[in-house]
Order: C-alpha cells, then sequence, then structure tokens
C-alpha cells in the first residue's frame, strides 16, 4: 500500500467515526428531549391513566385465576376460593362475633369529646357511609390518610388523646364506620404528581421480596394464591382490604389492616414497620386501589 | 391383610389427589413427569418406611421443623403432616437431580434457577447453617 491510500484510508475511517459520532449525539438529543416531554406528559391524564392500566391488569389475573368466582365475591378473601373453609365461616356469619365490635365503635363514635364535639363534625356526612372514600392521597398534608389516621386526627384536633393504632377502640370505631359503608364500592383516584409517588411506593412494597425467607405480598397472595402453605390457604390479594377491620379468631378480637400487614411481615422474619407509618400507609392506597369496584363488607370474621 | 391392602389404598388415594391438585400451577410437561411418578412411585412409597443414615435422619428433622426448613409448608413430603402445595411434591430426587450438587444448589439458593421463585433461599439468607443444608441435601436425596 502506498502511502497516499493509507491516508485516504485515514481520514475515510475518520470520517465515519465523525458521522457515528454525530449521529450518537442527534439521537442522544432526541432522547433527551423525549425524556423531557415524557415528565412533562406525566400530567393528571396520564397518571389515571397508568394506575387504571394496573387495575385491569390486577384484576384480570385473578378473574383468569379464579374463573368460577364472581367478581363482588373476593371481597371474601380465601372464602370466595375455597368451599370448605367457607362453610365454616358462613357458620360463623349467623352470629358474627364482630357485632359487639360495631355497638361497642358505635357508642364511641357517638360520645361527645370533652368540648362538645364528636366524631360526625370531622367528616364528610357526619362521618356515615363514608368508609369507600379511604385512604386518599391529602394534596395539603401530603400523605396518605387512612380511615384510622382520620379518626385520630380527629381526636387530636379536639383535644383528646390519641388511640393505639391496632386494635382496641381504634378498632372498634373505624368497625363501626366500616358498617355504616357496607354496599358502596370503593373509587379512590390518584390524580397528582405526589399521589402517584405515594401510589409506586405502595405498589413497589407489594412486589419487593423482603424478610429472612426472601417473599412479597405478590409472592403468597398472587403468585401462588389458592395453594396452602401448611394449612393456609393464600387469599386472592383482590378484595383484601374490603373487609377491614377484621375479628380474627386467632386474635380473638378485632383488628386493623395495618396490624395483618405486620403479621405477614413477621411471618417471613421481615422486620414489621409500624402501624400508620409511612411504607403501610403507602402500601395500603396501592392494596386498595387494585380492589377499586369491590363493595366494602367491613368488619369481617377470618379464622 | 385384607386391612392392610384397604389402609393403604386409602392412603394412596388421598396423598395422590393432593399431589393433583398441587400442580395448577406448573408446567404441563413438569406435572406430566411427576404425575408419572406419582403413579409409579409415590403412592406407594408412603406406606414404606425406609432406614435412614444418621445424617439423613437429622436432615429430616431439620426438613421438618417449622423453625428450621418449614420445607412442608410448600411440599409434600413421605411422611410429612399436613403439607401446603405451594411448591412440587418432593418425589424422585435421584432422578430429578442426576446431580446432587444441583439439588444443593436448589435448597441453597433456588432464586438461582427460577428468580421469581417464592422458595426461601436457605444458605444465602442463612436460614440454615450449610452444615443443616448438607443433612437436609442427604435426607431430600433419599426421598
Ligand atoms: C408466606 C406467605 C405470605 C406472605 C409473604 C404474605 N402473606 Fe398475607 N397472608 C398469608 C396467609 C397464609 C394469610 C391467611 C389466609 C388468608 O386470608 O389469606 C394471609 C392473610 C393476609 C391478609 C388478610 C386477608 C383477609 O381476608 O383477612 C392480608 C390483608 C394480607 N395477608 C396482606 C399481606 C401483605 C400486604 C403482604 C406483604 C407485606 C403479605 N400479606 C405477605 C400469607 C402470606
Ligand atoms: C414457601 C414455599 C417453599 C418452601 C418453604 C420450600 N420450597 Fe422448595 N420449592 C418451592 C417451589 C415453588 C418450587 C418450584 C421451583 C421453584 O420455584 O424454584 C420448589 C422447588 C424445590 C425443589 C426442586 C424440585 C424439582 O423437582 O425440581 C427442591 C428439591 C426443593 N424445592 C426442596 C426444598 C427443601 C428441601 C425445602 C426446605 C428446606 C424447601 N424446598 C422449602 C417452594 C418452597
Amino acid at each position: 500500500m502506498t502511502k497516499k491510500t493509507i491516508l485516504d484510508v485515514r481520514r475515510r475511517e475518520h470520517r465515519r467515526l465523525l458521522t457515528s459520532l454525530l449521529i450518537t449525539a442527534i439521537v442522544g438529543f432526541m432522547s433527551l428531549t423525549v425524556s423531557a416531554q415524557d415528565s412533562k406528559q406525566l400530567s393528571k391524564q396520564n397518571i389515571v391513566k397508568s394506575v387504571h392500566n394496573d387495575v385491569t391488569q390486577f384484576q384480570t389475573f385473578y378473574k383468569q385465576r379464579f374463573p368460577e368466582v364472581e367478581f363482588n365475591e373476593f371481597a371474601n378473601g380465601v372464602y370466595a376460593i375455597d368451599e370448605a373453609s367457607r362453610e365454616q365461616w358462613l357458620e360463623i356469619e349467623d352470629f358474627p362475633p364482630y357485632e359487639l365490635s360495631v355497638d361497642q365503635g358505635k357508642e364511641y363514635f357517638e360520645t361527645p369529646f370533652d368540648n362538645g364535639k364528636s366524631y360526625a363534625d370531622c367528616f364528610e356526612n357526619g362521618g356515615i357511609g363514608i368508609r369507600q372514600n379511604f385512604p386518599f392521597f391529602d394534596s395539603k398534608k401530603e400523605m396518605v390518610v387512612t380511615l384510622e389516621l382520620a379518626i385520630n386526627q380527629c381526636r387530636i384536633d379536639n383535644g383528646m388523646p390519641p388511640l393505639n393504632y391496632k386494635k382496641g377502640e381504634i378498632a372498634e370505631i373505624s368497625a363501626y364506620m366500616a358498617y355504616t359503608s357496607r354496599g358502596k364500592t370503593s373509587q379512590i383516584e390518584v390524580t397528582t404528581k405526589k399521589a402517584f409517588k405515594a401510589y409506586l411506593n405502595g405498589k413497589q412494597f407489594f412486589y419487593a421480596k423482603r424478610g429472612q425467607l426472601n417473599f412479597s405480598c405478590a409472592d403468597c397472595h398472587m403468585n401462588s394464591t389458592g395453594m396452602k402453605i401448611r394449612a393456609d390457604i393464600t387469599s386472592p390479594a383482590l378484595g383484601q382490604t374490603t373487609g377491614f377491620p377484621t375479628y380474627r379468631s386467632k386474635w380473638d378480637e378485632i383488628g386493623t389492616l395495618h396490624w395483618r400487614y405486620a403479621g405477614c411481615n413477621k411471618n417471613i422474619r421481615a422486620l414489621p414497620f409500624a402501624a400508620q407509618s409511612e411504607q403501610y400507609r403507602d402500601l395500603e392506597f396501592f392494596h386498595s386501589i387494585m380492589s377499586r369496584g369491590l363493595p366494602i363488607n367491613g368488619p369481617s370474621s377470618r379464622k | 391383610m385384607q386391612q392392610k391392602t384397604l389402609t393403604k389404598r386409602t392412603l394412596t388415594s388421598s396423598s395422590c389427589s393432593h399431589i393433583n391438585t398441587a400442580f395448577t400451577g406448573f408446567g404441563k410437561v413438569f406435572k406430566a413427569l411427576i404425575l408419572l411418578s406419582v403413579a409409579t412411585i409415590s403412592c406407594t412409597a408412603y406406606t414404606q418406611t425406609k432406614t435412614l443414615s444418621e445424617t439423613q435422619a437429622q436432615g429430616k428433622v431439620l426438613a421438618f421443623e417449622r423453625a428450621k426448613g418449614n420445607c412442608l409448608a410448600c411440599h409434600v413430603m413421605e411422611e410429612g403432616e399436613l403439607p401446603g402445595n405451594a411448591g412440587p411434591p418432593l418425589v424422585m430426587m435421584k432422578v430429578r437431580f442426576p446431580e446432587k450438587s444441583v439439588l444443593k444448589q436448589q435448597i441453597w439458593d433456588a432464586t438461582i434457577r427460577n428468580p421469581k421463585t417464592i422458595m426461601p433461599p436457605f444458605g444465602r439468607h442463612g436460614i440454615l447453617t450449610e452444615k443443616e443444608i448438607d443433612a437436609v441435601v442427604d435426607y431430600v436425596y433419599s426421598l
């Protein structure tokens, strides 16, 4: 090869390199502008659509896994999918163990605070028939507000000490409020970016593996729902939130959803979070949205 | 004699139907394989008691104990009471795992073979010690 041709080749290579660099730069720039557009397009409309898609996919999964189960039945947890335990449960429901709790809750609910006001003053519609609107994202407080959190907020606003979150008085008040909302369907919306962030945080919690035993909620309540873990059949995650608070025979009393979350976390040897911690509130937000369209049927009785 | 056969048959049918229902979630080939094994081996195996080596016997205790392996939470295993069915029945292990080391790997960290598995990574997460896992492997390999 002569000197000239070598130079030629070099020059040609050079040009090729430059062109490819230019192309990369253009593509890079384009993708930058696209992603800038993406985040701009995280508009209300797109958030609503994205959540809607999640809900559809989630619910379709269970409809396909249990084609014989009517949609509304999913509100009954494991009893929707297992005939044997359903029969026992129906017998228990003849004399519901949570009835006393509802009565007790009503009494608490109607007893005025020291300042003469009562729970009815803190809630829409006097607190009757509104369970389905919880949890929701409070844009002023920039956090997910659950029913139990709102109950305690009401107390604090009226100069009363807050209640413990897992059981007792708060579970009973919550049970009464759920009872007055039976049959109403939950239609919780996610419309703002901040609400979407909380929703995604809850979604991540639901699907992430954790604990020494390395389970996600989805492992037991989605991937292997309906199967037996020892003697327990795991319920579909769809409909898990509608029946709370729950009178569990294992607890021998009525308890809140976050108490249950902590139990499932402990079972897989993961550190449980505090009831009403941000993690559990965000989880409840996601978890409840997935059951959109199902009727509120709390309080309920469970094994 | 007649009564013995009867018991055996009852045991057989109940354990078999259990295994049958256990498999709704798994692949067809796998299902066929297990059903085959159920038909040929495991049903009758239920009534037999084998003699286990000392390590195998230790492994069995570890595998059954709730605070240890708790394998019965998800697997049907010979002589195990109230088993779950989230995982496949542990039968014909030598056929399923010609290489014993692969069996150990499955128990050490099931996510290697299936990243989405629900089976806990017993070794990787220190749920069992290596010595305990070796004993469990020895026992499971005898199934
Ligand atoms: C190792 C398996 C396992 C894991 C992991 C698990 N759960 Fe559970 N869960 C169960 C079992 C078993 C029950 C009792 C039977 C039933 O109702 O599903 C249960 C019950 C529940 C209930 C009560 C349902 C009802 O109808 O009363 C809720 C709510 C729940 N789990 C939520 C969760 C959430 C959220 C997570 C993740 C943080 C989770 N679980 C992780 C096994 C598990
Ligand atoms: C919470 C459920 C769960 C527990 C507990 C569990 N496994 Fe598994 N196991 C599974 C699942 C599900 C599979 C199916 C394959 C996969 O997902 O990895 C499996 C697969 C296996 C396999 C492979 C079977 C085959 O034929 O391919 C072996 C062997 C096994 N497990 C042994 C054990 C032993 C030993 C223990 C206890 C020390 C145990 N497992 C505990 C869920 C479990």
